[in-house]
């Protein structure tokens, strides 16, 4: 669908470095990286902003490193939403059809189901500046999605907003992908939002993509020491959820269970447990709304001020140097890894297997 | 306000309140030198004012004023909208150069800038003959006055639609180039729309600036006669009684002017 073929390129403060992925059809691809790895600038090379000083794009098989943006049917959405001010919201979304003199009665009809979809219908005659954050958001989106664009790009779309708009605009890029299933490349620093979407991620950091995989495999086997810095915060596993009762999900994880809170009564899952939530122990804490699962120490590394620690129950704790001494720490020993129902994320895995 | 309370907002803010009384002095400076002259003018000899408000030399020299900035202004627009464009936009070798160029018609005196125009268009010179053989000259001519006009209104324009172009974000562009528009299209949809303000109050600025240009058009030009020079001939020959008439008619129009594309401009932003 979208071949990036070895691009290299150099900015004033910023250089590609051999970029080379590949996004399937109906993909829902997002690049992660910290600020300033250049994340912006490969979206807006495959737009068409930049021509790379070396390497290609290909979008359906053709090269297109040379073509002009508006000849390659791209939508993108900013941070900034960048939404034209001098024009009401109808007239933002309306605009791609209009460059691409699709005939006015048809502009209208596009228009309006497009705005209906996405729930902006009300807002049709107000300008920009008059719309909240998350308002904007919905208007560049649909801005974007109205032309049926082959790829959409999405360049820190959720970024800008606060914490609960962020949410419902998530499940909203969730819901349209989904049911439109246009092949979307979402770019972001945020692992939440990442592991939320995402079908695959490519890690990206100076530059340069180090590793194009699923987030399971992101997360739990990343391909570097700085990687692992960058994304390992989360405890990420695979399960199935098996049983509901009372909003709390029975998550069944190879050899042991997890209790969860997660209105998800089935089906097959990530599950997220920030290390910081996980305390050890030399005995079973017994308790309902607790999980307390045993495991041996593989691995002690030094995490910042912290020590993390990796048991072979693929979970592992952030602890202090105090916490080490105090229970003797050791590569070996059998502990118990404890953390309360509150502190499990669970988000449903995507079914379709690309790569 | 009351006094007390002017008062007791000054021990807090001693430093805005001593402020604000020096800063007052030069409006007060602008305001009395102008409003002296139309005073005077209207209350003491309003006879005069009316005779020079029928002379058709007065109407005829302020016409022509009016109308040769008006043509500088709009070959600056013209030619500096893109130059604008192109510095908001880029980052070239020498940019820095060029911006330092533009404000050089700033800072030269104004009879340095008539000789050095003079020499240029002078129909004895390369640049001059050129312009003969197609049928413009400007020794004592319209197009004498609109060069010289245009050559001192030229920064005031650029620098503002410079300005108006870099306020908005390039990304807007980029966003009309995905959705279909050419570079052209996104131009003139999005970025022209959005500077055009600027754009304005910037052909405000050059066209008053014109106007009042009277140094280099003297070398240049000084026939056929713009308003200021008359103004200045009328000095020399009947002093402040035979100048100051037309003087107070000249500020009357170009202030009413002015004061009209100003508001317009406001009530185009309101409407915004």
């Amino acid at each position: 669908m979208i071949t990036l073929e070895k691009v290299s390129h150099e900015w004033s403060d910023f250089s590609l470095k051999n970029v080379s992925f590949n996004v399937a059809q109906g993909e829902y691809f997002v690049i992660l990286g910290p600020t300033a790895a250049g994340k912006t600038l490969i979206l807006e090379t495959i737009a068409g902003f930049h021509i790379p000083r070396q390497g290609n794009i290909l979008l359906n098989g053709k090269n297109v490193t040379h073509i002009p943006p508006e000849k390659r049917n791209i939508g993108f959405v900013y941070q900034d939403y960048s939404l034209f001010p001098h024009m009401s919201v109808e007239k933002n979304v309306a605009f791609g059809l209009k460059m691409r003199k699709v005939p006015k009665r048809d502009v209208e009809i596009k228009v309006q189901s497009i705005m209906d979809s996405i729930d902006i219908s009300h807002l049709k005659d107000r300008f920009p500046s008059t719309l909240s954050g998350g308002e904007q958001q919905r208007v560049a989106l649909a801005r974007a999605l109205v032309i049926d664009p082959d790829i959409l790009l999405l360049d820190e779309p959720l970024s800008a907003l606060d914490p609960r708009t962020q949410e419902s605009l998530r499940e909203e890029l969730k819901r349209i992908h989904k049911v439109r299933g246009a092949t979307t490349i979402h770019i972001t620093h945020n692992q939440d939002e990442a592991l939320a979407l995402a079908d695959r991620i490519g890690v990206m950091m100076n530059g340069e993509v180090i590793q194009v995989d699923t987030p399971y495999k992101v997360f739990n086997e990343p391909a570097s020491e700085e990687m692992a810095a960058f994304v390992g915060v989360e405890n990420v596993v695979e399960g199935k959820v098996v049983s509901s009762e009372d909003g709390v999900a029975l998550v069944e994880i190879g050899n042991y269970d997890i209790r969860a809170l997660s209105s998800l009564t089935e089906g097959e899952v990530n599950v997220f447990i920030r290390p910081e939530n996980v305390v050890l122990s030399k005995v079973k804490l017994e308790s309902s709304a607790r999980n307390s699962i045993s495991g041996k120490i593989t691995r002690i590394t030094q995490f910042g001020a912290t020590f993390r620690i990796y048991m072979d129950n693929s979970l592992s704790a952030l602890v202090t140097k105090q916490a080490i001494e105090e229970l003797g720490l050791n590569v070996g020993l059998k502990v118990y890894a404890s953390f309360k129902a509150t502190a499990v994320h669970v988000i449903k895995r995507c079914d379709e297997d690309y790569v | 306000m009351s006094i007390r309370k002017i008062l007791r907002g000054a021990k807090r803010q001693p430093v805005s309140l001593i402020f604000s009384f020096v800063g007052s002095i030069l409006i007060l400076f602008t305001i009395l030198t102008l409003f002296n002259m139309i005073f005077r003018q209207i209350v003491l000899d309003p006879k005069s004012l009316l005779e020079a408000a029928n002379d058709p030399t007065v109407i005829k020299s302020i016409l022509l004023t009016l109308y040769a900035s008006f043509l500088a202004t709009l070959i600056a627009m013209i030619l500096g909208t893109p130059l604008a464009y192109v510095l908001a936009r880029h980052d070239f070798l020498g940019k820095s150069m060029v911006e330092s160029i533009i404000d050089i018609p700033v800072i030269i005196p104004h009879s340095v800038a008539g000789i050095a125009l003079y020499a240029l268009f002078m129909r004895r010179s390369a640049v001059g003959e050129a312009f003969y053989n197609l049928g413009i000259i400007f020794e004592d001519s319209l197009w004498g006055i609109v060069v010289a006009m245009l050559f001192v209104s030229t920064p005031f324009y650029v620098n503002a639609a410079r300005e108006g172009f870099q306020s908005i974000n390039p990304r807007l562009e980029r966003v009309a180039r995905t959705l279909g528009a050419s570079q052209w299209k996104a131009f003139y949809r999005i970025t022209l729309p959005l500077a055009i303000r600027h754009l304005f109050s910037g052909a405000v600025m050059a066209w008053a600036r014109g106007v009042s240009e009277f140094g280099a058009i003297m070398i240049i030009a000084f026939y056929p006669m713009i308003a200021p020079i008359l103004i200045y001939y009328e000095f020399t020959t009947h002093g402040l009684k035979g100048s100051q008439p037309i003087a107070v008619l000249l500020i009357l129009v170009c202030l009413g002017i002015f004061i009209v594309l100003r508001m317009s401009a406001k009530y185009w932003e309101r409407r915004k």
